[in-house]
């Protein structure tokens, strides 16, 4: 079996349009969350989320371009390119052949279909753009990421709701550990941040009106956010020999599923998952320093997390670190894991771990160190990131600093 | 139809139950409502009357709507029905 490590990472999201920006507003404990800025936000209940500002598609893509890509393949492209550069890598030849393209959305080309049904069900209209298939498409982003580098192995893309960008990182963990691609680029976007994504999670009555708190005693549920974050994965004695910059090792992954309810998460489920990641990483528990909650600041989610951490942590669990970043740049749906993997590296890398913003006041029911507001300096030998979709598929990743 | 049958009616349906067979008194754990059941009765109480029911799933208890019975229920609905008329 092959180590696998990243040599590259990008982002775009509600806290910044790179990974240095998004890392410096972990750090600082920033708040992405803000007012909406869409069409008919006056007949949303929920005004608040977690958007891309300050972003210019027409500035970076042309005309052609623009007709092809829908928000979430923008983003794609967007992170992409700051992970591949940063990776340093160029595909051709047999590198080509064998890397592949594996990326998790939940939702796919929603602003596409929300604009598009809006003008023949709202308009009356009765043609649409020839284009709206393959720009809405869930493997729209992965294939053109995978035209634009000329990667020509093993791509597709994955869904599993919050949990897809997890899932994908751990095909592309396997296709890379097993020897079958040298190299994967991976993680996930999603631009479910639109009128009729937000109206439908309205409905669920679980989403916030005033802020995400993630294990705080007053927080009152999710808050929505978008973004895409990517990742170059990539064996370790193949980036060792072209003396590329190892950010990180991915050591293990598992999934479990709670076969149980659509919504609700389950505590067994959740500590299989996490159990599993350690195991197949072979991390004692009391190494691990650092966890990326999946803490979406519902009720039901964060005291099950806790509850699940606590089980399989045993006596460690009073003694490591686990936050939410959600709370910072809100729930990124399919691209979240990857968003979130950027504080994890952050902890191995730089010492620094991501704080819970906004959090208020103690839930005895989520009784853990969620790093409280202000980022903490620690080092930290490995991490784990945790996500727990509905539909009950949980997946969590181990790291390992190098 | 009075806005207290109409409630009954919806609570039965989402119960699987005969209206006749829903007291005002019964809690909907007895009803065997779950919390999923009881966002899609809100959501059916809010399309029949066309009213906005001020409810939190995160957090039940701590919302603006009583649920805990039928009675506190229809309670509930009447006053959110008045204040749209007022």
């Amino acid at each position: 079996m092959r180590r696998v490590v990243i040599t590259g990472a990008g982002t775009i999201n509600a806290l910044g349009l790179s990974v240095p920006a998004t890392l410096e507003a972990m750090r600082e404990g920033r708040c992405g969350i803000g007012p909406l800025e869409m069409r008919d936000v006056d007949r949303l209940a929920v005004k608040i989320g977690g958007q891309v500002k300050g972003f210019d598609p027409e500035a970076v893509f042309n005309r052609q371009q623009i007709a092809l890509y829908d928000r979430y393949t923008q983003f794609t492209l967007m992170a992409a390119e700051e992970a591949i550069r940063q990776s340093g890598l160029e595909f051709d030849g047999e590198l080509a052949a064998k890397s592949g393209v594996v990326l998790g959305t939940s939702g796919g080309g929603l602003t596409t279909q929300d604009e598009n049904y809006r003008a023949v069900y709202e308009e009356g209209k009765n043609r649409v753009h020839p284009f709206v298939v393959p720009k809405l498409m869930n493997n729209a982003a992965c294939s053109h990421v995978s035209m634009q580098y000329n990667i020509k192995g093993p791509s597709f893309t994955v869904a599993s709701a919050c949990s897809s960008s997890n899932h994908a990182m751990g095909q592309a963990f396997w296709f890379v550990r097993s020897g079958m691609a040298p190299v994967m680029v991976t993680g996930g976007s999603e631009s479910m941040l639109c009128f009729g994504g937000i109206k439908a999670w309205e409905g669920l009555r679980v989403m916030s009106k005033d802020g995400c708190r993630p294990f705080s005693a007053t927080r009152n549920g999710m808050v929505q956010g978008e973004g895409a974050g990517i990742f170059v994965f990539e064996d370790y004695e193949h980036a060792k020999a072209r003396g590329a910059e190892i950010l990180a090792e991915v050591a293990g992954f598992a999934m479990s599923s709670d076969a149980a309810d659509i919504v609700m998460p389950s505590k067994q489920g959740a500590a299989r998952a996490i159990s599993g990641a350690l195991s197949d990483a072979g991390i004692a528990k009391d190494k691990i320093g650092y966890i990326n909650a999946h803490g979406t600041g519902t009720a039901a989610n964060d005291k099950t997390e806790c509850a699940a951490v606590a089980d399989v942590f045993g006596t460690h669990a009073d003694d490591l670190m686990i936050s939410s970043t959600k709370s910072m740049h809100g729930h990124c749906i399919g691209a979240t894991g990857a968003v979130e993997l950027l504080a994890c590296i952050m902890a191995l890398k730089d010492g620094v771990i991501a704080p819970t913003i906004g959090y208020e006041e103690p839930d005895p029911e989520c009784a853990l160190d969620c790093v409280p507001n202000e980022a903490r300096e620690a080092r930290i030998e490995a991490a784990l990131s945790n996500a727990f979709a509905f539909g009950g598929l949980n997946a969590v990743l181990a790291l390992r600093k190098v | 139809m009075d806005i207290r049958t109409k409630v009954i009616e919806i609570l039965a349906e989402q119960a699987v139950l005969e209206p006749s067979d829903v007291r005002e008194e019964m809690t909907l754990e007895e009803l065997g409502i779950d919390s999923m059941g009881l966002v899609e009765s809100i959501f059916a109480i809010e399309e029949a009357f066309d009213i906005s029911v001020p409810f939190n799933a995160n957090d039940p208890q701590e919302s603006d709507f009583d649920i805990t019975s039928v009675a506190r229920i229809a309670d509930g609905v009447e006053r959110l029905v008045a204040d749209q008329k007022a």
